[in-house]
């Protein structure tokens, strides 16, 4: 029976021939992801279900991102309980502050990640991993305890959306605008139980970082996961970890899809998803003239190098507006210390923008930048529900760094 | 089951269910005060044990927080019916022991503070103010078998005491 990449990554994971969309199986997990905010109630329910050991440390990844450094005092408890996890556990692969990142960006850098692995994380934008070619997926507390003790957890496999995207991108239009572009199509709930397969020219010649991007909005379509297949650009990225063997797998031609849509991206225009949700995105000019409290540059959407130096090309030198907030949050330490020695963490501080250290922090509204009653902000984040990013009052509007760093310097939405 | 409806609409996210503020806590007793705060504020001061929060498509959208679910339970909801739910909120609620049902046409017509009982055994959901009587989306046959074992923490719990791992 010809399959989708979904249904051969999870049948392989099952021990299976082939497995039919709608089915329940468990299956075999390659890597299991937690974060300061999901592991101690993991842990708590490890214990009381009689678990002393994980199935592999190797395949567990504990990473400090979300509340780090220590925002207060029970953030500090948070991350306690999972160094003395990982420490018990004798789990090689817990990030502490300062040497960490935000999971989604630390994970494939750190080569935790394989094209057809099956990765699952106690956090919902695991997703990003399917730029990998990976399937990969957001699950809770309780599912990340279980996968731990037993190292497979129930699964119902989905059928698959094809995306096909065509047509050269436009400067100034990326991953991003790609991601809100489709979310805007399919709407918040258009992928629901299902998996998104990405194809097409545009994704083939979408550099990773864009398609780390892509893929880790596919859950804000309410997709199981995004997907990629994997190709010379993945290859390359592999190629980074000489001692990791890796199987690639592709859909059949003949699989069969639930549904498939085309959109040609030739004349996109730099997209802003107006708040309360990331379904809501119009042309960046639909935007001009509404003012801006504070911009926000990375999360695990928006935070590798190549973002940053987007926004700061569309920035042209120019300084932070006066009324207007600038943080910069780098994803990683490696992108800090990539900020450092690209010179762009001096260009940042140079235009009157503030440079946090590697964390959640604002995305989650956690800390390091919230926003205040009635405030307006334009994140490149990837979600803008109400409350989301702090006082409910508050509205947060996302985009691309471009349409970012032209914000930050002209105070109101800006087009690159 | 019996209670009255705290009706809400589409895309309810977790977000708002429990705001990432309060997420320091993963205790259900902790999260409970402020279950829905920024939706609607009075919520959980209003709510009575075994009342029923009525939404429309994709509730529980958002975070994979396992506190959203939480937050509810603690605060006594005894169910929620909606027109449809996110996945890893539909999975957590399972796992923790929310019950929940999938139900457009019970979740359509029931308005504020209409009283239903629901019978989660049968997926029966009887509107006794307007009087429509409903049948949930049941749960697929071995999503049933985690329930039935008393979730998935107990379904963990059996395998490793078998050893049957
Ligand atoms: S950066 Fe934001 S979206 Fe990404 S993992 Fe952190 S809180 Fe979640």
């Amino acid at each position: 029976m010809p399959q989708t990449i979904a249904q051969k990554i999870l049948s392989r994971h099952a021990g299976k021939e082939s497995v039919q969309n709608g089915e329940l199986i468990f299956a075999k997990v390659d890597m299991v992801l937690g974060t300061d905010v999901t592991v101690p109630l993991s842990v708590e329910v490890f214990r009381r279900m009689g678990a002393k050991k994980v199935f592999d440390p190797a395949k567990i990844a504990l990473v400090n991102d979300h509340f780090i450094p220590a925002k207060d005092l029970k953030a500090a408890q948070l991350s306690q309980i999972m160094r003395q996890f990982a420490q018990e556990m004798d789990a090689p692969h817990f990030f502490e502050v300062g040497r960490s990142g935000i999971c989604h960006v630390l994970l494939p850098d750190e080569g935790l990640v394989k094209p057809g692995d099956l990765v699952v994380g106690a956090d919902s934008h695991t997703c990003t991993y399917g730029a990998l070619g990976a399937f990969s997926t957001g699950i809770g507390s309780t599912d990340m305890a279980c996968a731990w003790a037993l190292g497979e957890l129930w699964f119902r496999v989905p059928s698959t959306i094809k995306v096909e995207v065509t047509g050269k991108l436009p400067k100034w239009v990326g991953g991003k605008d790609i991601a809100l572009y489709v979310i805007g199509k399919l709407g918040v709930e258009g992928a629901l139980y299902k998996a998104l397969e990405f194809t097409g020219d545009t994704i083939r010649n979408l550099p990773m970082d864009g398609r780390f991007t892509l893929c880790n909005l596919a859950i804000e379509a309410g997709a199981k996961t995004g997907l990629v297949a994997s190709d010379d650009k993945t290859a390359a990225f592999m190629a980074q970890f000489p001692q990791l063997k890796w199987d690639p797998v592709f859909s059949d031609p003949e699989a069969a899809y639930s549904e498939e849509y085309t959109f040609d991206v030739s004349d996109l225009q730099p997209q802003v998803a107006k708040p309360y949700l990331p379904s809501n995105a119009v042309p960046v000019g639909d935007l001009k003239g509404v003012k801006v409290d504070q911009v926000v540059l990375g999360s695990c959407t928006n935070g590798h190098l190549s973002d940053f130096q987007l926004a700061a090309e569309a920035m042209r030198g120019r300084k932070v507006h006066p009324h207007t907030r600038l943080v910069v949050i780098p994803s990683s330490h490696k992108v800090m210390l990539e900020l450092l020695d690209s010179g762009l963490a001096r260009t940042f501080t140079e235009a009157g923008a503030v440079i946090g250290p590697p964390t959640c922090g604002p995305c989650i509204g956690g800390h390091m930048g919230i926003l205040a009653q009635n405030e307006v902000g334009l994140y490149t984040t990837n979600r803008n529900f109400v409350g989301r990013n702090g006082h409910p009052s508050s509205q947060v509007y996302l985009a691309g760094p471009a349409v970012a760093g032209a914000t930050a310097v002209a105070g109101e939405i800006s087009s690159p | 089951m019996e209670g009255n409806v705290f009706k809400y609409g589409a895309n309810v996210d977790t977000d708002v269910i429990i705001p990432a503020r309060y997420c320091t806590s993963f205790h259900k007793e902790e999260l409970a005060p402020h279950c829905l705060e920024d939706l609607d504020a009075t919520f959980a001061k209003r709510v009575q044990p075994s009342d029923i929060i009525v939404a429309g498509r994709n509730f529980g959208c958002g975070s994979s927080r396992e506190n959203a679910p939480l937050a509810i339970l603690g605060a006594g909801v005894g169910a929620v019916v909606a027109e449809s739910f996110a996945r890893i909120f539909y999975r957590n609620s399972i796992n923790v022991g929310l019950p929940i049902l999938e139900c457009p046409e019970a979740a359509q017509a029931a308005q504020n503070g209409d009283r239903l009982a629901i019978d989660l055994e049968k997926g029966v959901i009887r509107n006794l103010t307007r009087g429509g009587q409903y049948t949930a989306v049941p749960f697929p046959e071995s999503i049933r078998r985690i329930m039935e074992i008393g979730g998935l923490e107990e379904y963990v719990k059996h395998r490793l005491m078998t050893n049957d791992k």
